[in-house]
């Protein structure tokens, strides 16, 4: 049982920001890098998968991400948590610049690994297109199940059966054809965290690095990036914690009167 | 100009809300709107999507009463190629997400989600221009979509008001070639468990988020609701984290609810939340982070520690 879990190194805004000279982008310094959650849930089920298979420790969970030097982080973190290979694909200018051309620069290097099973997050918590992993499913010719929140599937069997969740917490039961491309869901799991041991392993292993396959015409590109509109906003309570809970008490009490 | 499609989206036999939403939305971005109805008896759907601004129902009868991703993919891929639209618009819903990039990655179109308003620029309207949000909708953007090729737009939902109004548009019948096997098929529905709370019909909602940091802190705001006499609803991640059942979160993974008072704590207000509690007659915000989201949908807001203003509060009730 081979799994590979596509992860994303994400970005993610402080208190303040500023922007580009360009006005295209936010400026690096205003941001913290991470894994993104969903991915950190994909990776987990995919370790839950593995060890629960038939061939237990002889199932093997390989995590791909696409970036920069700098994303070779995320990667550790996931071989600290216990996966068993890792690959970098090396980004070129626009490779991150929408969905569709990451899932372009994955399809390659996911192709060569075979696998059974391909897990991503549903969307990355920076730029929410929940659109990756449908579209290299598209490019690898997998089915695929977006949002889901339980897979059961038994080594060797051709299908799997997951939860896929609707809006308003309604799941639908699908059966699907494997080998499948899954998209996680959170509240699928609980991510593990790594032990020292496990993190300073990781920080020894090689990372293999690979070309993105040709990345083809950019779905969209960002013209311009503002804070956005204040629009009417919230009225502020100002003053110590008591003077705002007895505003807020005041608000709440003639309202409901 | 070039015209607008328009999938509509539907669940054991009723249209869902998000469709005529994207009507209005297609109406105002101009050119002729046709809304593409997929079930195993699209007439019976026509009331749902024949409203205002529409120009054309196409219908396309499929095997399969649920949906199933194979079997929108190609069914929308059969009506790009015959109508060649400069827009597709879906929902960015669940189902969606199941099949409108792939149809951007096979076809080469232009793509965004979670986009919250459109325009057309250009001499001939050709360049369709998209408005969305990023890093935790603390900047928006403006998008581009490139021009001489259709664009898969899937809109963020509540976005835009539902269309309403009578309809008269004129209905054809497509068939889009044989079904074929679907490789991710529909078996069943499953219900959340049943509950004795009602979060949808409170009056007063004390909503609780990731501020709350650890499950022991929980029972406190359990206490807290009781004294105040509201009912106690959660953000996504408690439920995730099994800290509050499913049948008290608010968003659109939850309920949608509208109470005459919804008291955020600790919530930063993900799309997904807002989406289900925006349209609460009187919203407060507590945060810690001045540039959280919920600021921008709550009528009184304030910069606090969760934990000291509801010690003030429980004083208070």
């Amino acid at each position: 049982m081979k799994i590979v879990v596509c992860v994303k190194q994400v970005l993610a805004l402080g208190d303040e920001v500023e922007f580009t000279d360009d006005g295209r982008d936010v400026d690096p310094d205003f941001l913290e890098l991470s894994l993104n959650e969903w991915d950190a849930h994909a990776t987990e089920e995919a370790l839950r998968i593995r060890e629960r298979s038939a061939d237990g420790a002889g199932g093997e969970v390989v995590v791909v991400t696409v970036g920069d030097e700098s994303a070779a982080d995320v990667l550790r973190r996931c071989l600290a948590m216990g996966a068993d290979r890792a690959i970098r694909v090396e980004a070129g200018p626009g490779a991150l610049a929408d969905p569709i051309t990451v899932a372009r620069a994955l399809a390659e290097p996911v192709r060569a690994e075979q696998p059974d099973l391909v897990l991503t997050g549903v969307q990355s918590s920076d730029s929410v297109q929940a659109a990756t992993g449908t579209a290299l499913a598209e490019l690898l010719g997998l089915p695929r199940v977006a949002v889901v929140t339980r897979i059961d599937h038994t080594d060797g069997e051709p299908t799997a059966v997951v939860h896929r969740e609707l809006e308003g917490g309604l799941v639908d039961v699908t059966e699907v054809d494997v080998p499948a491309l899954l998209t996680v869901q959170t509240g699928i799991n609980e991510p593990r965290y790594a032990n020292l041991r496990a993190i300073k392993q990781a920080r020894e292993k090689e990372l293999a690095v690979v070309r993105p396959s040709p990345a083809g015409q950019p779905a969209c590109s960002v013209r311009r990036m503002y804070a956005p509109p204040r629009g009417e906003g919230a009225r502020m309570l100002d003053g110590e914690p008591a003077e705002i809970a007895a505003r807020i008490a005041e608000i709440v009490k003639e309202r409901l009167s | 100009m070039k015209g607008v499609l328009v999938v509509a989206e539907q669940l054991r036999g009723s249209v869902r809300d998000v469709t005529r939403e994207l009507i209005t939305a297609a109406a105002e971005l101009g050119g002729p709107v046709t809304v593409a109805v997929l079930g195993a008896d699209p007439a019976a759907l026509r009331a749902g999507v024949d409203v205002a601004g529409v120009d054309e129902i196409v219908e396309v009868r499929t095997a399969t009463a649920e949906f199933e991703n194979d079997v929108y993919q190609r069914a929308v891929e059969a009506l790009i190629a015959e109508r060649d639209p400069a827009a597709v618009l879906l929902g960015f819903t669940v189902n969606g997400m199941g099949y409108g990039p792939a149809i951007a990655a096979k076809l080469g179109l232009g793509f965004a989600s979670d986009v919250f308003g459109l325009a057309r620029e250009g001499g001939d309207g050709d360049r369709i221009v998209c408005r969305r949000a990023m890093y935790g909708g603390k900047v928006h953007a403006e998008v581009e979509l490139p021009a001489g090729r259709p664009a898969l737009i899937m809109l963020r939902p509540t976005a835009w008001p539902a269309a309403t109004g009578p309809g008269g548009a004129k209905v054809t019948q497509a068939t889009v070639g044989e079904p074929g096997s679907s490789r991710a098929r529909h078996r069943e529905f499953a219900e959340a468990p049943a509950s004795d709370i009602d979060i949808t019909t409170a009056e007063f909602l004390l909503s609780i988020g990731r501020g709350v940091e650890s499950k022991d802190d929980v029972p406190y705001f359990e206490a807290l609701a009781r004294k105040m006499s509201a009912t106690l609803a959660g953000s996504r991640p408690l439920i995730d984290s099994g800290w509050l059942p499913s049948a008290r979160q608010v968003g659109q993974s939850g309920k949608t609810v509208k109470p005459k008072v919804y008291l955020a704590l600790g919530i930063s207000g993900a799309v997904q939340h807002l989406a289900g509690m925006k349209s609460s007659d009187l919203i407060i915000a507590v945060n810690s982070d001045p540039e959280a989201s919920i600021f921008g949908v709550a009528h009184y807001g304030a910069v606090a520690d969760l934990f000291d203003v509801a010690r003030e509060l429980e004083k208070l009730f």
